[in-house]
């Protein structure tokens, strides 16, 4: 490995990792979204500072080039995400779907309240 | 005839305007006191006003979230507001409301009836894939609820108040969860069901959808939709995002 790949590798490492705590700290990322992220991005820079680690870790679990770890574990971090999203946009549809089930009682007890059986157009906000 | 003030029907319509006035005067006229609750899932028609002039009372989803939804909603209405039975029908116009008291009687003994068209009446005879989904359907269920029953789709049953309160809470949003799920979770909830024959007539408005891409689809979909309902832990029942 040249000098230069070494400190690309920190660099993009740092970077990614950078972003991560930046957006956090902002409060644009919510730990439980990012705890993935977080977890990917310290393993990048140790990884990156400490190229043994990686092939001392791939000969303990018998991989023969010690890359294949590296992409394993990436592609492993994506699709934890990718699932931990879909059940997540689950739940918010599920909470959706209450919160329009209930919108259309409350609009019928006023209706009824109101007495003018008018339509619901007079309630909703031009739907 | 029994009782009706303590029934009340649901119809959930999704761009219903050609049938719903119709069926809404239908019900009032031959089962009078009582109560009827339009739901008009999300629809993009003239639904909603059709259906409260025709005299019923109508709840308006704000957008298009299928029969599971509404009909948690003509549960929770039934529920806040008094009613002991809950009886869904369709509001194309093929259920003919005059079977209702039929059901409320039986609706003394089980609690769920449902009314399914018996071999050789009503317009509409399934083929390929889509008769056999509704035979495995109907064979899976007979199974899981100890009874026999040759239309486990229909959308015309009537739920007693054990099971509307098992309802409120449970039942299924996702796509064929309505009728497939909703047995499972009544079976494994104790509910006993029974089902009656009674005559489909032709939909007053709308096609029903005989493509075989389509038919394949609904296939899959229903054995999807079976599976994860006898998979499903009955520990998760009444998890629901609103508890």
């Amino acid at each position: 490995m040249t000098i230069t790949a070494y400190i690309f590798g920190i660099v993009s490492a740092l970077l990614s990792l950078w972003l991560v705590i930046e957006l956090l700290r902002r409060g644009r990322l919510r730990e439980r979204h990012a705890v993935w992220w977080l977890g990917a991005g310290i393993f990048a820079v140790i990884a990156g500072i400490f190229p043994e680690t990686v092939v001392w870790t791939a000969g303990l679990l018998g991989i023969e080039v010690p890359i294949n770890l590296v992409f394993f574990v990436s592609l492993a971090v994506l699709v934890i995400v990718c699932l931990q999203h879909s059940a997540e946009l689950t739940l918010l549809e599920a909470r959706t779907r209450v919160l329009a089930e209930r919108i259309a009682l409350l609009e019928l007890r006023e209706r009824q309240n109101s007495g003018t059986g008018g339509s619901a157009d007079d309630l909703t906000l031009g739907s | 005839m029994p009782d009706l003030t303590d029934t009340l029907i649901v119809l959930p319509s999704f761009n219903e305007e050609g049938s719903v006035a119709e069926v809404v005067r239908e019900v009032f006229e031959k089962l009078p006191g009582v109560g009827c609750l339009v739901v008009d899932d999300g629809s993009r028609d003239d639904t909603f006003s059709r259906a409260t002039a025709a005299g019923a009372l109508v709840a308006q989803l704000p957008f298009n979230l299928g029969v599971g939804a509404a009909m948690r909603l003509g549960f929770r209405y039934a529920i806040e507001n008094g009613y002991s039975n809950v009886v869904q029908i369709d509001a194309d116009g093929q259920h003919d409301p005059a079977s209702v008291p039929e059901m409320l009687v039986q609706l003394a003994d089980v609690d769920i009836v449902i009314a399914a068209r018996f071999a050789g009446v009503g317009e509409y005879e399934a083929r390929g894939p889509r008769r056999w989904a509704m035979r495995m359907l109907a064979r899976t269920l007979s199974r899981v609820t100890g009874t026999r029953l040759t239309d486990a789709t229909s959308g015309f049953r009537a739920s007693g108040p054990r099971a509307v309160a098992v309802f409120v809470n449970n039942y299924p949003a996702e796509y064929l969860g309505d009728t497939v799920e909703s047995l499972v979770i009544a079976s494994r909830s104790q509910l006993s069901v029974r089902q009656i024959p009674t005559a489909m007539r032709a939909r007053a408005a709308g096609v029903p959808s005989q493509n075989p891409i389509r038919s394949a689809t609904y296939l899959g979909r229903a054995m999807i939709a079976l599976s994860f309902a006898l998979m499903r832990p009955k520990s998760s029942y009444g998890m629901d995002a609103d508890q």
